[in-house]
């Protein structure tokens, strides 16, 4: 798949190696605590199994980090897309409480969240508003703009093509499966096909270069917020399906962290620049993988984020520039590494002008 | 001549007098000292936090723990004063040591490994949230004599009744106010938010004082924790979440820049009295919904950021336009 | 020369100062004596060492070898703020106070007035009224800094660093942004402190400027001292001549200017408010346009102009008689112009993308995102184009930031000839470049132009602009003074010409 790229990379399964490490051994502690794990029935036309069940309830976090590993990639960040799952769950759920189709709702929801991805990238690329602050406006008032949506209730809905999208099965399938791997696969497709990933690197690394190099970074900047939003539409109409109700209090309660850190947790670096998309997912299993070995173990759920806690810990020290200059040097000087590293610091006292 | 680093603060103020006169208007019951004093007391846990938020964005940092501390701090004492005999006194000490150690270390953390804030306290927030889950996940009720008596503490003023809390809250304030504008500490807040390298160059203890920074917001998440288990008697571990929000909204609102270097505690004072008040009026008005609350906050807060977006555009131009005119006021010369 | 006679010890004296980068020895066994009362100007080309000197004085940099007495004692600064301690003072071009604290603040930061356990603001308002006084600055302390001009700025700069540190105050091009009011002030200040007996080390690009207030000096080539001398006894000739290691008349060779073809861009009155007065500008092609001028004398500010990076708000570009619309960059590059900017770091390499993906960014750029460059196209691009400018790297999947200064340089203007521009404006093409990569890329300027490609170089070696302009527009104060045509283009008329207007 790579032979074909722009800006050809030293090989994407060196690149998804660690993720992978990682994953196996998430994979491998689910075992321990639960030997049955990897087995998979087939009963009722639909596939059954703890493996499924980690795909299946990671669809969120996965459909979310596409678009914020993209978003992350250009160095900016999107705190919104909880609230805008919140939304588009809710305009879905009304849409279809009105009596229209489920076609139309998923339209609908779609383009909520493409106007609430509009809105924080005219933010970020016009007005030139710092990512963070930009999208915290809409973190603050997008559940209130989806209470209002759903008149403060849970919105409650059996139109059953809705709810297929969050809890039905294609082929034995579970339909979230596979939207998020359908999606994830159409936008690595797409931007590794094109050369839109390596423009929006290029924003991400350093943006007057871009420009002055003549890419328009205002447009694709709006792009990825764009984006950003269209797949927490998605996600938030998932959602919404699979309780067959919109809560516009709890949907996508946390998740944008949940999506950050899966596309940390994938090696993607918050300062921007190169990014894979296929190591985002991987890190949105590994997350959803921690979740099912508490789980399993029957361990109380309460250590769920203890544990994510310390695993974003471990993944800053390593993704550290300190730790990194210090592994390097050990590496590069043999036996007597210098501890206070006199040659980095010419370069960090340029780099920071 | 009023300087034109005042300006934002001036207009939270205008904004404040402005709400409040909105408010009178259509319920002039609000005008009433006991709006004012519930004002203090619902508002209070939030404000000491946002002091400590007030800092850190100062020094172009943020803090997303607090919500989580607030609630470990909770259920810390509501259980800690279930299972052992310890006097809550003893009890508010230790878990503003614990607090003030955990805003330590993740200041340490990002000073150290050089991460940007966000993560660092990111995890911070879902460790501090993890951590009052851990101690209990249901609402544990505190019951202690010496609760009842600092809750039954109050000044009364023609029926009003001005809480501990409340009074708490306004003293942080001012403490906070005296640190941040009459101290070494202070100003190094300011330094850094101006510019790491350039303070760095002149001599601010860049280490120190970030980690500082971090620790005073810890410990007066932990403060707030308190004063949240006072008003509420409880310690709930899924409690004030989203709290930091609210405290980045107010701060924000109170003038603040959020990209650091610029503000005022005392700003942020009438950025939380703004909030409760748009709060009071919907309760006062009954038939509001509450998300009405969420959108207003967020409408104030992004008509804020454009403001500061705009003050620092013009001062940009303007400055642009000074080295102009020297320029060709030389060339003039000539 | 080197051995005056002098009536003190020195406060700071450096012996034998080293520093090696990789690749190249910055500084090698470097002597500097700076004298109480006097100052020193600190003389070299662009890369002779001087800042690499300054930074091993005030301990941003380890220096490899040497010794640094104070006083006959030794000492050994390992940070700003410890040689600050120490009693070195540094203030650099762009000022080091912070924008958003006041002037008093900035001026006692670390080490206000206090009592009673808080800062005494008034005493510390009063205080510093009384320190600015001192130096001639009527101001109110209590306005934030960005209230006052850069010169302003500037001198409460120095009255920090003279403040804090009471000895040795090192000036780093202070005067690179001011005009010639400002620079008079700057001198008054200079003089207060030179007449409080301290050391004042001075480093200029403006000849004129260290004859007026400098006593000694010590001139620096390659990394090593070329002579120490003092400046009464010396002309403008003996320093340059020193700087350069050459005489000047034997560098300007008789150009074989071939003949320039049809006008390529015609500018008129093109400017901005607040940026450069309007100026206009034909370049043929087959021509290469030089613009020189000091720093901050408008030659950046043309090229951005031209190029969209700053959108003109009056005037107009026509190319081949048509008039056409730059916006922004994009717009520029569609129109086959292409910038190799001044700041490689801010504003030419994306450092993360490897060596290949940055040779074909403004390729790809123009070709938009919809049509990506074949695979086997794009390592045919960067293949030919690191074998033409002998690019030197490991790989092409390198970041492009691992490369040298100099195949940095290279890949961007590979970058830019990829695109194959009819106009290309190269803003200080050899800045921090080493020598070998220097002269390719001299000979590469001459060797476009003979292939009938329009060009406009902005820089400021002179020696460099005489040797491949066909033309030289001189640049003062934003606006331009003065155009020199065939014979006239040499380093002594682009000198005069910015001069005179200087000395006016």
């Amino acid at each position: 798949m790579t032979s074909q790229t722009i800006g050809p990379r030293p090989s994407v399964m060196r690149r998804i190696l660690p993720q992978l490490v990682i994953l196996a051994v998430a994979l491998a502690l689910n075992v321990a605590v639960f030997p049955e794990f990897f087995e998979i029935d087939f009963r009722n036309g639909r596939l059954f199994g703890n493996l499924i069940d980690v795909l299946n309830r990671g669809a969120p976090v996965a459909l979310l980090c596409i678009g914020m590993t993209l978003v992350i990639a250009t160095k900016g960040i999107d705190l919104s897309v909880g609230a805008v799952m919140a939304i588009a769950g809710a305009v879905a759920a009304s849409v279809v409480v009105d009596g229209h189709g489920w076609g139309t709702a998923l339209l609908a929801a779609l383009a909520a969240g493409g106007l609430c991805g509009l809105w924080n990238g005219l933010l970020v690329a016009v007005l030139r508003i710092q990512p963070i602050v930009a999208t915290l406006v809409l973190m603050v008032a997008g559940r209130g703009i989806a209470q209002l949506v759903t008149e403060g209730k849970i919105l409650t809905f059996d139109n059953p093509g809705l709810i297929h999208l969050g809890a039905g099965t294609v082929a034995g399938v579970p339909t979230p499966i596979l939207i998020w791997l359908a999606l994830g696969a159409l936008v690595t497709f797409v931007v590794r096909k094109t050369a839109l990933g390596m423009l929006i690197e290029a924003i991400g690394i350093n943006e007057r270069s871009s420009r002055l190099a003549g890419i328009n970074s205002r447009v694709l900047l709006v792009c990825v917020y764009l984006v950003s939003g269209l797949c927490a539409a998605l996600a938030g109409v998932i959602v919404a399906a699979d309780i067959k109700g919109a809560d516009a209090n709890n949907a996508g309660l946390w998740l944008e962290l949940d999506a950050i850190l899966a596309v940390v947790i994938g090696g993607n670096s918050l300062l921007g620049g190169r990014f894979s998309i296929i190591a985002s997912l991987i890190g949105a299993l590994i997350i959803q993988s921690v979740n099912s070995v508490i789980l399993l173990s029957g361990l109380p759920p309460e250590f769920n984020l203890v544990i994510k806690a310390l695993l974003i810990l471990g993944i800053l020290v390593i993704q550290s520039p300190r730790i990194g200059n210090y592994i390097y040097l050990l590496k590069a000087s043999g036996p007597q590494p210098e501890p206070d590293a006199p040659a980095s610091r010419p370069t960090k006292e340029e780099t920071a002008r | 001549m009023i300087r034109s680093t005042h300006l934002p603060l001036l207009i939270t103020l205008a904004t404040f007098v402005l709400a409040y006169a909105l408010c009178a208007s259509a319920y002039p019951a609000m005008l009433s000292l006991r709006v004012v004093a519930n004002l203090l007391t619902d508002n209070a846990f939030l404000g000491i936090a946002a002091v400590g938020m007030t800092f850190v964005i100062l020094s172009g940092g943020i803090d997303l723990s607090i919500g989580s501390v607030i609630a470990f701090t909770g259920v810390f004492l509501a259980v800690i004063l279930r299972e052992t005999s310890m006097h809550p006194l003893a009890a508010f000490a230790l878990v503003l040591l614990l607090t003030t150690a955990f805003g330590t270390a993740m200041g340490a953390t990002i000073h150290y490994l050089e991460m940007p804030p966000f993560i660092v306290t990111l995890a911070g927030m879902f460790l501090a949230r993890g951590a009052a889950y851990v101690l209990s996940t249901e609402s544990v009720p505190i019951t202690h004599e010496f609760y009842d008596t600092l809750q039954g503490l109050y000044w009364k003023v023609d029926g009003a009744r001005f809480r501990l809390i409340g009074g708490l809250m306004v003293l942080t304030f001012i403490v906070g106010a005296l640190v941040a504008h009459r101290t070494r500490f202070g100003q190094n807040v300011y330094a850094l938010g101006g510019g790491e390298q350039a303070a760095k160059l002149m001599g601010v203890p860049v280490a120190r004082t970030t980690i500082g920074i971090y620790a005073v917001s810890g410990g007066l998440a932990g403060l707030s924790g308190i004063v949240f288990s006072l008003y509420t008697s409880a310690g709930y571990s899924l409690a004030t979440v989203g709290v930091e929000l609210d405290a980045i909204a107010a701060v924000v609102i109170g003038g603040t820049l959020l990209t650091g270097g610029y503000g005022f505690v005392a700003g942020t004072f009438f950025g939380i009295l703004i909030m409760g008040l748009i709060q009071t009026y919907i309760v006062f008005d009954g038939t509001l919904s509450s998300w009405w609350t969420k959108i207003v906050i967020g409408s104030l807060l992004f008509a804020f950021i454009l403001l500061q977006k705009g003050l620092t555009w013009a001062a940009k131009k303007r400055a642009a336009q000074a080295r102009m005119r020297t320029a060709t006021g030389s060339a003039a010369l000539s | 020369m080197t051995d005056t006679h002098t009536p003190d010890a020195p406060v700071l004296h450096a012996r034998g100062i080293s520093k090696f980068f990789p690749g190249t020895i910055a500084l090698d066994d470097v002597e500097l004596r700076l004298m109480p009362g006097e100052v020193h100007a600190l003389l070299g080309e662009n890369g002779a060492g001087k800042s690499t000197l300054i930074k091993c004085l005030t301990g941003a940099y380890r220096r490899d070898a040497g010794t640094l007495l104070m006083d006959g004692q030794e000492i050994h600064p390992v940070s700003t703020a410890d040689s600050q301690r120490l009693g070195i003072g540094t203030v650099y071009q762009e000022v080091n106070l912070l924008p958003n604290l006041t002037v008093a603040e900035n001026l006692f930061l670390g080490r206000q007035p206090m009592r009673g356990g808080f800062i005494a603001r008034r005493r510390m308002n009063e205080e510093a009224r009384a320190v600015l006084a001192g130096y001639g600055l009527r101001i109110d302390p209590a306005e934030p800094l960005t209230a006052y001009s850069v010169a302003i700025q500037q001198v409460i700069a120095i009255a920090r660093a003279v403040e804090m540190s009471g000895k040795v105050l090192i000036l780093d091009e202070p005067t690179a942004s001011l005009d010639h009011d400002e620079v008079q002030l700057l001198f008054d200040v200079i003089r207060q402190v030179k007449a409080r007996g301290l050391a004042v080390v001075f480093i200029t690009h403006f000849l004129d400027q260290v004859f007026a207030i400098s006593d000694r000096a010590t001139v620096l080539r390659n990394g090593r001292v070329v002579g120490e001398c003092l400046l009464a006894e010396m002309t403008q000739r003996d320093v340059v001549t020193m700087m350069l290691g050459r005489q000047l008349e034997a560098r300007t060779k008789a150009r074989d200017v071939g003949p320039a073809g049809k006008t390529l861009v015609e500018i008129d009155d093109l400017g901005k408010r607040g940026m450069m007065a309007p100026f206009s500008l034909n370049i043929r092609e087959g021509e290469v346009v030089g613009l020189a001028g000091l720093l901050g004398s408008g030659r950046t500010e043309t090229a951005n102009l031209i190029f969209g990076v700053e959108p003109a708000d009056q005037g107009r570009i026509a190319l081949r008689g048509q008039d056409i619309s730059i916006k922004n960059p994009r717009d520029a590059v569609a129109h086959r112009f292409a910038l190799c900017p001044e700041d490689r770091k801010i504003d030419g390499i994306v450092g993360d993308l490897s060596v290949r993906d940055n040779i074909i960014l403004a390729l790809q750029a123009r070709q938009g995102w919809m049509r990506p460059i074949p695979r086997a196209k794009v390592e045919e691009i960067a293949r030919s184009y690191v074998r033409a400018l002998d690019i030197r790297l490991a790989s092409l999947d390198m970041p492009i930031r691992l490369l040298s200064g100099g195949n940095q340089q290279k890949a961007l203007l590979a970058r830019w000839l990829a695109t194959n521009p009819a106009f290309l404006i190269l803003d200080e093409p050899t800045r921090g470049i080493d020598v070998g990569a220097h002269a390719e890329i001299i000979t590469l300027i001459e060797q476009l132009r003979a292939d009938g490609m329009a060009l406009l170089v902005a820089s400021s070696e002179l020696e460099e602009l005489v040797a491949y302009s066909t033309r030289v527009v001189v640049l003062r104060d934003r606006q331009q003074v003065r155009e020199l045509t065939g014979d006239q283009i040499t380093p002594d008329n682009i000198i005069n010409a910015i001069a005179t207007e200087e000395v006016a």
